[in-house]
């Protein structure tokens, strides 16, 4: 088991294991998302309420999935890089934190453009979208102090350090800003409040969240793999890769 | 060899320490307090000087000025003990670092946030605050300013001894103090919407026990990540 | 009886491989003089020592006991003086050796004077440091080892601004320390005159891996 463990850490181990599972992710993802969009927004029945333009969601709920699953992701990473200082824990978090940013970004972009038709205005300040926003500062913090600190193994752990601090303060955020939009908005617009929606809103939603996840898992193994090749450029197996590749 | 010292004897030592090294700089100090007044001006110039805006706004903005003029600060609060050579002393000494953290933060606070919280009934005034509410003000603000350089000291230790300092402070910072000010300004809101406030007050307290307990323990982990930054 | 031990150390710092696969002790008696050209990783050896550094590999022992189950004790146990003094301008030098004892052992006022005596400072004792000239200051550092009765002396450049008559006065109480069991580790450009106890380390440029590519390769 301990092992096992340890061999997980390895950023070589990672790489090869990575290079068998890329294939099938990246497939998976462009099928999955292809079918899911191609349902969504052709297939699936028009909302009653909002007509066609509620078919955005399809877009905006995996996309805010992510975002927060992504975090979670590098606050777990972050814990397994302090205490164990397992290096690859620190290159995945490198990878994974534009990447974040980038959904969260695209979820907030989708949910404005949700709110032009629905509610008349580019933007709203409903405790879902604030708290989205909040989060999108958080990546862009983590993302700062990572180029900030020249030491790459200094970045990492101040990275880890942000990261948890951050962890413990998404729930308090999400607290509090759902607390303040009762303060000023009695009637607030829930973005995904259906009162329950049928299976054929539902079925699309979810292939469209599962090609999401697959891609990220895609992007992120590929950008893993670079931050790989960066740092371990001095080891002997990268220093064989690369002359294989060359000599081809 | 020496004795690991006590917790307390350690605690008042850096408490002495900074105090003394704070009051040969109180020239300085000054400059967070002028900022923060003029911050709070500058929304009647801005905005509107009439007493229905302002009343309204009132308690919000001098809870965003309070937080810029805290984050102003921060950048001070390691660096010069990081550029003299101090607070490699202090992270090899033998006594834990987070009891030294909590004195340095403590002392932070009785330099900033509490002149802060002593200057925001004139500030209230200026705002046509009533009196129930420059109290409330003055309490939230007893509350929060604590959690503000606690939480504050996680992102100056993390940046300390990098030379973009000041303004990656406050990107880290900034949406960590977001709950204090939801909670800070929206609790003085609350009560003049005749809403019972009580419950908000010990949000407030909870959210400075959990950043007492919490924060030095990070920002004494970020220090000593920030020692490979010399 | 080895006081630190240091086995299979290797750091890498900015894609330069400082030191590789370094052992050596350090017992009681013993003056360590860690030497080499600029960059070749003196102060950060010391720092990782210290336990300042983190990203280095390799292991250290404090009394046969690795250093992470002990790192308290040995704390306690050891002077580090570093590259920057870790002296406060705006404090005296009273004030700042004060500060320093009050953390590490009660000193009363008359030690803490004479300390400074020791050290060419009297008349100076209550003057802002940062009125000091680079080697006064350094000096106030350097007081701290007439205090402490630390058994391991780490020292990056003691000798740093220090005059001829301070240089001969600091051998001599290095000298001092070893005799009485004490271990010193320093790093230092000045060529030390301890006859008997000293031991070189030497850091030079590890030999550069010659580059797998030339430039155009991948094309």
């Amino acid at each position: 088991m301990k092992v096992w463990f340890y061999r997980l850490g390895s950023p070589k181990w990672f790489y090869e294991i990575s290079e068998r599972w890329l294939p099938w992710l990246a497939w998976s993802s462009l099928l999955l998302i292809a079918v899911g969009t191609v349902w969504g927004l052709l297939f699936a029945p028009a909302d009653y309420q909002q007509g066609n333009s509620f078919r955005i969601m399809y877009i905006h709920v995996p996309a805010a999935f992510l975002a927060q699953s992504c975090y979670m992701m590098m606050a777990v990473a972050a814990v397994i890089s302090l205490v164990w200082k397992m290096k690859l824990c620190d290159l995945v978090i490198v990878a994974a934190a534009p990447l974040g940013a980038a959904f969260t970004f695209l979820a907030l972009f989708t949910g404005a453009v949700w709110g032009k038709p629905t509610w008349g205005t580019w933007w709203v300040w409903d405790a879902r979208l604030t708290a989205m926003l909040i989060l999108l500062f958080l990546y862009f913090g983590v993302i700062a102090l990572q180029h900030a600190i020249q030491d790459k193994v200094a970045s990492a752990r101040a990275t880890a350090v942000l990261i948890l601090v951050g962890v413990v303060n998404i729930p308090i955020i999400k607290y509090s800003v759902d607390w303040w939009n009762t303060l000023h908005q009695p009637a607030s617009f829930k973005l995904t409040e259906k009162p329950a929606m049928p299976a054929e809103m539902w079925l699309p939603l979810l292939v469209m969240v599962l090609g999401f996840y697959c891609f990220f898992a895609a992007v992120l193994f590929m950008r893993t793999r670079n931050e790989i090749l960066d740092r371990e450029r001095r080891t002997q197996w990268v220093r064989e890769l690369v002359k294989k590749v060359s000599s081809r | 060899m020496s004795m690991p010292r006590s917790l307390s004897t350690v605690f008042m030592a850096i408490l002495r320490r900074d105090l003394l090294l704070a009051f040969r700089r109180r020239h300085d100090l000054a400059n967070p307090l002028v900022f923060f007044v003029i911050a709070v001006s500058l929304f009647p110039l801005g905005v509107s000087p009439e007493k229905s805006f302002l009343a309204e706004a009132g308690a919000g903005i001098v809870w965003v000025a309070a937080l810029l003029a805290t984050l102003l600060s921060l950048d001070g609060l390691f660096r010069s003990d990081f550029e003299d050579g101090s607070l490699e002393q202090l992270v090899l000494s033998p006594s834990p670092l987070y009891v030294i953290v909590l004195a340095k933060i403590l002392v932070h606070w009785l330099v900033t946030g509490l002149p802060l919280i002593l200057l925001s009934p004139v500030l209230g005034l200026m705002m046509y605050l009533s009196s129930d509410q420059i109290v409330l003000l003055a309490l939230t603000l007893l509350l929060g300013t604590p959690v503000l350089s606690l939480v504050g000291a996680i992102g100056a230790a993390l940046t300390v001894g990098l030379r973009v300092g000041g303004v990656l402070i406050s990107l880290l910072v900034l949406p960590l103090y977001i709950p204090v000010l939801i909670f800070g300004a929206g609790t003085v809101n609350a009560a003049a919407s005749g809403l019972s406030v009580a419950g908000y007050l010990a949000l407030l307290g909870a959210f400075f026990m959990l950043a007492l307990v919490l924060a030095p323990l990070a920002t004494a982990a970020a220090l000593r990540i920030s020692m490979t930054n010399s | 009886m080895a006081l630190l031990r240091v086995e299979g150390l290797t750091c890498e710092r900015d894609d330069r491989v400082l030191f590789q696969d370094l052992s050596f002790e350090v017992g009681s008696g013993e003056v360590i003089q860690i030497e080499g050209p600029n960059g070749a990783g003196k102060t950060t050896l010391l720092r990782i020592l210290g336990g300042l550094l983190q990203n280095w590999e390799g292991e250290l022992y404090w009394k046969d006991r690795p250093m992470s189950e002990v790192r308290t004790e040995f704390l306690a146990n050891l002077l580090y003086i570093g590259h920057k003094p870790g002296v406060k301008a705006v404090l005296s030098p009273l004030e700042n050796l004060r500060a320093w004892s009050a953390l590490h052992e009660p000193v009363s006022d008359e030690k803490l004077m004479a300390a400074l005596a020791r050290v060419r400072l009297t008349g100076y004792e209550y003057v802002p440091c940062g009125s000091l000239s680079a080697g006064q200051q350094r000096r106030v550092a350097l007081a701290r080892l007439y205090l402490s009765q630390a058994p391991l002396w780490v020292l990056d450049e003691a000798f740093t601004a220090i005059d001829r008559s301070g240089v001969e006065q600091l051998e001599a109480l290095l000298a001092h320390k070893a005799q009485r069991g004490g271990a010193v580790i320093m790093t230092t450009h000045h060529v030390l005159n301890l006859p008997g106890a000293l031991r070189k380390i030497r850091l030079g440029k590890v030999q550069e891996t010659p580059e797998v590519l030339e430039e155009g390769d991948l094309l």
